[in-house]
């Protein structure tokens, strides 16, 4: 049997707390909600944090709450279930309810949270391995070693950020509010997820606890999810395709983000820019698709021979543009 | 302050509710649920085919849902109603799933079957009726390497009219 | 045979005898035993792929707390493997490793954790050599040998062997087709990872406790290297969380908690993790294959000539025994007149291959019922149609001299075309739409044993106890296929019992007679036949008594639901255990055995002892996908599947048999890739249950099968194999489908969209392999038919009689 390693475990019950074990045990402290992510990767000895802090206690993580201005609060301490099952969520941001009913397995759904979702580390598979199968490479740069085995010239690392909510609160402008030692700090999901390298993929501090997740008030915006992977469950993506698409007879603003690519989700600025105005015709449609794809450069660190997951990206822009257009 | 805490190396103390009864237990920080259930409550019903989240083998229920127990810190099972395998079965005799998996061979080598089990006793706890669809997205956490899955979902439609009230066994 | 008589349980399907107990969380499997006092062991794995060791240095391992002892390969020098011709493992490795997770060290420590932190301590030095990662390299390269024995450089095996006149009959053709096709390496994935526990008692004693498919050769290799007798040491197989053949090598782990055991005077439990399970791995071998047919424009095979490729991985394994399994078979489905088959297994610093549900067979099943597909489609025939036109004879001897007996191959083609509509609809579907055919047949068990020896391949004992109970002994292995019920449901019907009143005791090589595993199919046929006979003898002496208490001739009395009467007066008569007091008082304590043999086989060239088998099972089936030309992946509708059983012994089972086959087949048609990368130093790609896909709740579509029931005379009540031919036809019909749907062929399993994709775009719009090495064949055994007069024999070649002169 795989096991954890040995750690010392702290349960806080406020994010005051929790500021300040991990102002005292700096990067050496990890938080856990779900533990989807961390505990794997503690098995694989990928994460040997000193210390564990679970936010299962802390008050005031919770919460599905619509505000009267029509925005959403989410707390981050929400299980991926709890938000797949939410009916206002299904009905009025049915992109966020399908990258939510996407994630994993239901029986993980149970138990990894939203937040986690958002801080999922990012994952490479010569990264997520055990001990003894990275010591074969010599370890890699994201853990123990220099070289990026997926190119190996690399200066930075290319492990790929495999969240299905990441793309979508990026396409959905939300906002997230951290808490540290410092203060509080609110960032926008399109600044947090702003690193070039796998291993600094977030702004986020080790320091610094989420505790809030807000969505802005959508106005019937129009948003999908598109996702590629091999099975239709357990997968992470290999492509995730998410759009935010305000139709008023012509397109007026628009988000498509492509996750699970690349470290950090990435905009497909010139496909808005010509679907900016547009009518979503099948010809704009196919353009913005085939502009989407030179934005995406997924390298061989998935499931799926990657020139192919790259071949895939305007297939996937594709459906997701005709998915917004057909949604009323 | 009131941080519970737990120190690298040395043994906690604590009452673990499991299938109705209290168990007390001393474990290190680092034990899974399903390493106590295993190995320090002799409950070896629940397998393990990965230890990483990736197969289903180790679902037990926690308050009703269905959770793997390989990740989850037994120290954060304090107050929490846990159901194995072994619990299904009461003096009443077998769950109506047991017998049904049993009878209709969706229990080949057996080795997946209590995770499926105890994710299929919740999903029939929420739902008395549940679709081939409901079926295919509920049960998509297990994994079974030997039925192609058929079995399993006859199984619980059999025993989901016997809960119910309707149909007997029989051929 | 009593094959009309009406039955009590045959054919039925009574609750599995170890239903309730697997549903119960009662069943102890390997992990699930401990045992006061016992330690647990790890071991170290070599990081590289092929390396001489220099220097193994366990100070710091042992110096840590909690560690109680750290063995290395010195310790158990001999050699070990499952195959006689291939002794080529060590429990620990100590002069090279060969592939990355070749063991090297043992450390046994108080506690799981302890001993893994132990393990990582171990510090091995390595002189690294040149690896070999694919069968071409292997045949390319004599230098690095991986191992010094074999046929030559890093070939392990070269067999040739030609029945007929091949090139006469190509010339005879109307069309010759010529197809080099590549399936790729997949594993079992039990979801049991194997567990094994050792423990020695006070006086000596050794027993292993292991998930193991096959405890007789276990209990062999163990005493070969523990150097103990047969008599001291007791290998009991625990029930296996699913096996198809990755349980059936004898693996280091199983012999280590034996020897840590001996060395600690503790008992000592090993349980993998799920990387080390893809590490013990013997699953699939990597075929390339080229195959040639010729055909007349009727559609009549005239001639094939075969050749394969394997890449064996480090080890020998089973792998001899692969290479001709993936030659042997061809023959038995349809009319070949003319033979040939090349086959070369190449060694390279990979985990070993070995037998996988289906053991060699799909390999080639795939490529020459894709081939059949290019045939029809160039002959203008429809698929099923030439199938059905070539079907081998019953009660016939094939080019290669196997002997078929019973064959249902015709309506199992029927019923699948029936069933399907494919006469309304191969070919009609909309694009993206495809049904695809493809059939297969599977041995009944080996003919031969894994060792050469003239004994029983399968032992039965039976125990009758005075109030009425049977006990039933035999070293089957149950590993999910259901070999305990059917061990149980043979003497209850013979007895006229219930299954409730017979105990079935297994797998222990104490306790019970030798059967020689779970494996090859063989444990329904030949364990089966050996319970009929027992069961037949405690019969007879229970019968015998019974007829002279009720005064009526021997050949009236009946054994039904738990009575022994008379047949013309059913009312006279009295309790099974009545019959077996009466007995027991005349005769004193009964017990009885019985035990079966597969018939000879006719062939007896070298390489004959591989293919025989006293049926063969033969299966059709049409497979309904949509594959999306935007992606190139496939989704699988419908299957429908038509198996020559012969006789169901237990329904519910045999049908588990069929649809779990076929969940594995079209996994490994998808997705099931066992995938190295070569460039990173022979790393296996990924190691686990997420990443090496196989099918979900979500992939797998509805089965639809029909039993084809003919009663083989050889079979136990008529029945013949279910656990392996059913997987068989799924590959080549995925891939048939595809072509029916997007009008392109894909030479190669899995089948992953990226292949699918590139076939859309190429010119002759396929995607495989375009090239097959030259297997270096010098000297081919030939063999005449029996069409050309010949008795089965080879003439020696001349190098065999320059030998024996």
């Amino acid at each position: 049997m795989m096991r954890l390693p040995k750690f010392t475990w702290r349960a806080p019950e406020t994010v005051a707390e929790v500021a300040k074990i991990l102002h005292e045990e700096g990067p050496e402290a990890k938080v856990v909600a779900g533990g989807t992510d961390l505990y794997p990767n503690m098995k694989w000895r990928v994460e040997t944090p000193k210390t564990v802090v679970s936010l299962r206690k802390v008050e005031g993580l919770t919460g599905i709450d619509w505000r009267d201005d029509g925005s959403l609060r989410i707390g981050p301490g929400q299980t991926l279930r709890s938000l797949e099952r939410d009916e206002r969520i299904a009905a009025e941001l049915p992109g966020l309810h399908t990258a939510m009913k996407s994630i994993s397995t239901p029986l993980l759904r149970n138990m990894g949270t939203i937040g986690g979702n958002l801080c999922l580390d990012t994952r490479c598979n010569y990264y997520n391995q055990s001990y003894e199968w990275r010591r074969s490479i010599d370890f890699c740069m994201k853990c123990k070693g220099d070289t990026c085995w997926v190119a190996p010239s690399s200066p930075v690392c290319w492990a790929v950020n495999s969240s299905d909510g990441v793309p979508m609160m990026v396409a959905l402008g939300a906002t997230l509010r951290f808490t540290s030692a410092d203060g509080e700090r609110e960032v926008t999901a399109d600044d947090l997820y702003a690193g070039e390298d796998g291993r600094a993929w977030m702004t986020r501090r080790p320091d610094e606890v989420m505790t809030d997740i807000v969505i802005p008030a959508q106005n019937g915006a129009r948003t999908v999810y598109q996702k590629l992977r091999r099975r239709g469950t357990f997968d992470f993506p290999v492509l995730g395709v998410a759009a935010r698409i305000v139709m008023n007879g012509a397109v007026q603003s628009v988000d498509l983000i492509i996750g699970a690519v690349g470290p950090v989700p990435v905009r497909a600025g010139k496909a808005e820019e010509l679907l900016l105005g547009s009518t979503l015709s099948d010809e704009t449609i196919e353009q913005a698709a085939a502009l989407a794809q030179k934005s995406a450069t997924p390298l061989d660190n998935t499931d799926f021979a990657f020139p192919w997951r790259r071949q895939m990206v305007p297939v996937f822009v594709k459906r997701a543009l005709l998915e917004a257009r057909g949604q009323v | 302050m009131n941080t519970a805490s737990s120190t690298a190396g040395r043994k906690v103390t604590m009452t673990l509710s499991v299938n109705g009864e209290d168990h007390e237990v001393a474990f290190l920080p680092e034990k899974t649920l399903l390493e106590v259930l295993r190995e320090d409550l002799g409950l070896t019903g629940t397998k393990h085919g990965c230890e990483l989240g990736e197969c289903g083998a180790c679902t037990v229920l926690m308050d009703g849902e269905p959770r793997l127990s390989c990740l989850v810190l037994t120290l954060e099972c304090g107050g929490i109603a846990i159901e194995t395998i072994e619990g299904m079965t009461t003096a009443d005799g077998p769950h109506p799933l047991q017998a049904a998996f049993a009878e209709l061979n969706a229990a080949q080598c057996g080795y997946c079957s209590p995770g499926f089990l105890m994710t299929a006793k919740a999903l029939l706890d929420s739902d008395p009726a549940p679709s081939r669809e409901t079926m295919k997205d509920e049960l998509a956490g297990n994994l079974c390497r030997c039925t192609g899955y058929e079995m399993i979902y006859q199984a619980i439609d059999r025993a989901a009219a016997e809960v119910r009230g309707e149909a007997g066994h029989g051929e | 045979m009593a094959s009309d008589r009406e039955f009590n349980l045959i054919g039925k399907s009574p609750l599995r005898v170890d239903g309730m107990a697997k549903c119960a969380g009662q069943t102890k499997f390997a992990d699930d035993l401990s045992m006061p006092r016992m330690l647990f062991a790890k071991l170290h794995r070599s990081p590289v792929a092929h390396a001489k060791i220099v220097g193994i240095d366990t100070s710091k391992a042992e110096a840590m707390p909690g560690v109680v002892a750290v063995l290395t390969g010195k310790s158990m020098p001999i050699p070990f493997g499952i195959l006689p011709v291939s002794q080529d493992e060590h429990v620990l490795a100590f002069d090279k490793v060969r592939f990355i997770g070749d063991p090297v060290a043992a450390v046994a420590a108080v506690d799981e954790g302890t001993a893994y932190e132990a393990m990582l301590a171990i510090e091995v030095t390595y002189e690294e050599l040149p690896v070999v990662l694919n069968a071409e390299q292997a045949l390319a390269n004599e230098a690095p040998a991986i191992h010094d024995y074999g046929d030559d450089g890093n070939v392990h095996k070269r067999v040739s062997m030609q029945f007929g006149d091949v090139e006469q009959a190509f010339e005879d053709s109307d069309e010759i087709f010529t197809d080099i096709t590549l399936f790729g390496s997949n594993t079992h994935l039990a979801m049991e990872q194997h567990a094994s526990l050792g423990h020695v008692a006070a006086d000596g004693r050794v027993t292993i406790h292991s998930s193991t498919q096959t405890p007789h050769y276990l209990h062999k290799a163990a005493c070969k290297v523990l150097e103990l007798p047969p008599s001291r040491v007791r290998i009991i197989a625990t029930p296996n969380g699913g096996g198809f053949g990755g349980k059936s090598d004898p693996f280091n782990h199983e012999i280590v908690v034996a020897k840590l055991s001996q060395v600690t005077n503790r008992p000592v439990k090993i349980s993998l993790t799920r990387e080390e399970v893809f590490q013990c791995h013997r699953g699939r071998h990597t075929v390339l294959m080229k195959s040639r047919m010729g055909m007349t424009k009727d559609g009549k095979i005239t001639g094939i000539h075969f050749q394969s490729l394997l890449d064996g991985g480090s080890y020998g394994s089973f792998g001899v025994a692969t290479t001709y399994y993936t030659g042997a078979l061809q023959t038995v489905t349809y009319e070949v007149p003319t033979y040939r088959f090349d086959g070369v297994r190449a060694f390279t610093n990979k985990a070993p291959s070995g037998p996988k549900r289906g053991h060699g067979t799909p390999q080639p099943r795939f490529a020459i019922e894709v081939q059949l597909d290019k045939a029809a489609e160039k002959l203008g025939i429809d698929p099923a149609e030439l199938r059905l036109r070539m079907i081998q004879p019953p009660e016939s001897v094939t080019a290669n001299w196997l002997y078929v007996n019973s064959i249902g191959l015709a309506e199992c083609i029927e019923k699948v075309v029936e069933g399907s509509g494919w006469k309304e609809r191969f070919g009609k579907l909309p694009r993206g739409h495809g049904l695809g055919l493809a059939c297969s047949s599977y041995i009944s068990g080996a003919g031969l044993p894994i060792y050469w020896n003239a004994m029983p391949h399968s032992g039965v004992q039976l125990k009758v106890d005075r109030g009425g109970g049977v006990a039933v002994f035999c070293g089957e292995t149950e590993i999910g296929q259901g070999s305990d019920t059917v061990l149980a449901t043979c003497v209850a019907e013979v007895l006229g019992l219930e299954l409730l009143d017979v105990r079935v005791c297994a797998g222990d090589t104490d306790l019970t007679p030798v059967d020689l595993g779970s494996y090859s199919s063989r444990v329904t046929l030949m364990m089966g036949n050996a319970a009929i006979q027992a069961a037949e003898r405690a019969r007879e002496i229970i019968g015998k008594h019974a007829a002279k208490r009720m005064g009526i001739p021997g050949n009236r009395v009946v054994f039904a639901g738990n009575r022994v009467f008379d047949a013309e007066d059913p009312e006279r008569g009295m309790s099974f255990s009545e019959a077996v007091q009466i007995a027991e008082a005349e005769q004193g304590t009964i017990g009885t055995v019985g035990s079966y043999s597969p018939p000879p086989n006719p062939g007896r060239y070298r390489g004959s002892g591989v293919g025989p088998t006293a049926t063969y099972s033969y299966t059709a089936a049409v497979v309904e996908i949509f594959a999306d030309e935007e992606t190139g992946m496939i989704e699988v509708d419908k299957v429908w599947i038509a198996h020559d059983i012969g006789r169901a012994l237990n329904r519910n089972l045999v049908i588990g048999q069929v649809e779990g086959g076929v969940y594995m087949g079209l996994g490994e048609a998808l997705m099931e890739d066992m995938a190295y990368r070569e460039k990173r130093r022979g790393v296996l790609k990924h190691p686990s249950m997420l990443e090496y896909k196989s099918i979900t709740t979500h992939e797998m579509p509805e089965v639809i099968t029909t039993l084809v029931e003919h009663p083989d005379p050889r079979g136990p009540f008529g029945a013949k194999e279910v656990g392996q031919g059913p997987l068989l036809p799924m590959m080549p019909a995925v891939a048939n489908a595809l072509h029916d749907a997007l009008g392109v062929r894909v030479d190669q399993v899995p089948i992953h969209p990226d292949l699918v994709m590139k076939a859309l775009k190429a010119k002759d719009k396929r995607a495989g392999p375009k090239k097959f090495p030259d297997l270096l064949i010098t000297d081919t055994q030939r063999v005449k038919t029996q069409a050309e007069g010949g008795d089965g024999t080879a003439p020696r070649s001349p190098k065999e009689k320059a030998v024996q002169s």
